[in-house]
């Protein structure tokens, strides 16, 4: 089956896994997804259908989103994310903006803290509290998935439901090379908002990022907490569309890391102990 | 009552009214409207109560509802700026001010076209005439520019300073890559991006960072 597989990309990391494909709409659309154009709807009963061209691609409904496994032969069932749908929280989808790099690049980015101050001045950060303190990265030995832990950074406008500066609490998560989650501390005490990243892969120079809050707020709109996310999102597009390099170098020294991306540095093993190829640059 | 602006953080055209709220002072509050992935701006209610047009962005100062980022800017800038400077009332100034405004609508329908299409998922528009027909308005402004350089003046106007003219014209030009529209062969309009960015109080707007210490 794998010599017929269409897809522009034979490598398994992405064709044996659950890949996000849009909100879970049930009016026909079109999406593109590893180079292909492939429809998506759901039957009057809610199953999801998935096609390519005639032939049907498994496919199924989470996390309000579709979730499309190219070769019909999922490696692992699609990753939990608990905290969507649980009582109290709000799931708020703020779906969907097309960035034009590898989506290694995004992930790498959404995990880390040192460019807060910079890249997000006034909300998430600000010089001159720019010091990353030291925190755990562990990979997980049942799921698999990379998580950083004791994270914390100083911010003056962590959420939509801040308004003052405050020390927030970080763990973030890796459950695919595509896509990740973090939690953060959230406006009631002792919680964690939960958001997750999850990216479509286009091409390999080109994903569709889709964000999805499971978080405690009861004052803002969801309109106000969606802006909040995309003014967020929209901040680092530029700088993620800038990168010298479109795909992600994996070998040799093309990009050096400094002692606060423990995360990106994991990350990188992670994708080379996998033998990722799609979205990675090959060595000079 | 305090001016409302029916807001979504990622327009250009909305960028134009909070910048030019914040060079003229004017205290304002956002409505945020769920533009995407809601499609909030295209709902009965923001239709019948809002804009008919369902455009953003629209204003309500004190029950005077103005929609268009060209007409809230000479609206703006008319009531606001008591010194007339971002919208000159000499004949011909005002002439050449609604000339580029009109332009500025020209490259909301190819440069922002473009963006919504690669950004936000606007599958059904024509990404090669969207960039086309940017290339073609970012042309007439390049040369324009490039003739006042050499006359000594920097903005779209010859008036002393920048004007609505500039402020209309200048968030799809700073934005257009993200429509996969380089700048690299229009250098006076580059350099004409970089003296924007670099005016006092320039807010800057997700994708256009304010130039210099944040």
């Amino acid at each position: 089956m794998k010599d017929t597989m269409p897809f522009a990309t034979d490598d398994p990391n992405m064709l044996d896994d659950w890949l996000v494909a849009g909100a879970a709409t049930p009016e026909p659309r079109t999406t593109r997804l590893l180079g292909e154009t492939v429809r998506l709807w759901s039957d009057a009963d809610g199953t999801p259908q998935c096609r390519l061209g005639e032939q049907p691609l498994a496919v199924q409904s989470r996390y309000g989103h579709f979730w499309v496994c190219p070769s019909g032969r999922p490696a692992r069932p699609l990753f939990d994310f608990p905290e969507y749908g649980e009582p109290g929280r709000r799931a708020i989808d703020c779906s969907g903006i097309g960035v034009a790099v590898s989506g290694l690049r995004v992930i790498e980015n959404f995990l880390d803290m040192a460019h807060f101050p910079f890249v997000h001045a006034d909300y998430l950060g600000k010089v001159p509290h720019t010091e990353v303190a030291q925190y755990q990265v562990n990979i997980e030995s049942a799921t698999g998935e990379i998580w950083a832990t004791d994270c914390r950074f100083w911010q003056p406008r962590a959420s939509a439901a801040h308004d003052l500066g405050s020390e927030v609490f970080y763990k973030y998560r890796v459950m695919q090379p595509f896509s990740a989650m973090l939690y953060k501390s959230s406006s009631r005490a002792g919680e964690l908002d939960a958001i997750g990243i999850f990216l479509q892969p286009v091409d390999e120079e080109r994903v569709i990022a889709h964000t999805l809050l499971a978080c405690y707020d009861d004052v803002s709109t969801d309109a106000e907490l969606i802006a909040f996310q995309q003014t967020i999102f929209g901040q680092d597009k530029p700088i993620l569309e800038n990168h010298a390099f479109k795909r992600m170098p994996l070998e040799g020294r093309a990009e050096t890391p400094t002692r606060g991306d423990t995360s990106s540095v994991t990350y990188r093993r992670w994708l080379r102990e996998r033998g990722m190829r799609f979205g990675t640059r090959a060595a000079a | 009552m305090t001016m409302k602006l029916y807001d979504y953080p990622l327009s250009g055209n909305c960028f134009k009214v909070r910048q030019m709220l914040a060079w003229l002072g004017v205290a304002f509050e956002t409505v945020p409207v769920d533009f995407h992935p809601g499609r909030e701006h295209k709902s009965a209610a923001f239709l019948a109560h809002v804009n008919p047009l369902g455009q953003l962005p629209v204003i309500d100062d004190d029950g005077f509802v103005l929609r268009d980022a060209q007409a809230i800017l000479v609206y703006l800038a008319s009531r606001y700026d008591t010194q007339g400077r971002w919208h000159p009332a000499d004949p011909k100034l005002r002439g050449q001010v609604a000339m580029w405004l009109a332009t500025a609508d020209e490259i909301t329908r190819t440069a922002s076209a473009a963006r919504l299409h690669d950004a936000l998922g606007y599958d059904h528009l024509d990404i090669d005439a969207c960039r086309a027909g940017a290339r073609a308005v970012f042309r007439v402004l390049d040369d324009h520019l490039a003739e006042q350089a050499a006359n000594g003046l920097r903005w779209l106007a010859p008036a002393t300073g920048p004007t609505i003219a500039d402020l209309a014209c200048f968030p799809y030009v700073a934005l257009a890559g993200e429509g996969g529209i380089a700048l690299d062969e229009f250098p006076a309009l580059r350099n004409w991006v970089w003296d924007f960015r670099h005016l006092h109080g320039f807010i800057g707007m997700s994708g256009i960072f304010p130039a210099g210490p944040a």
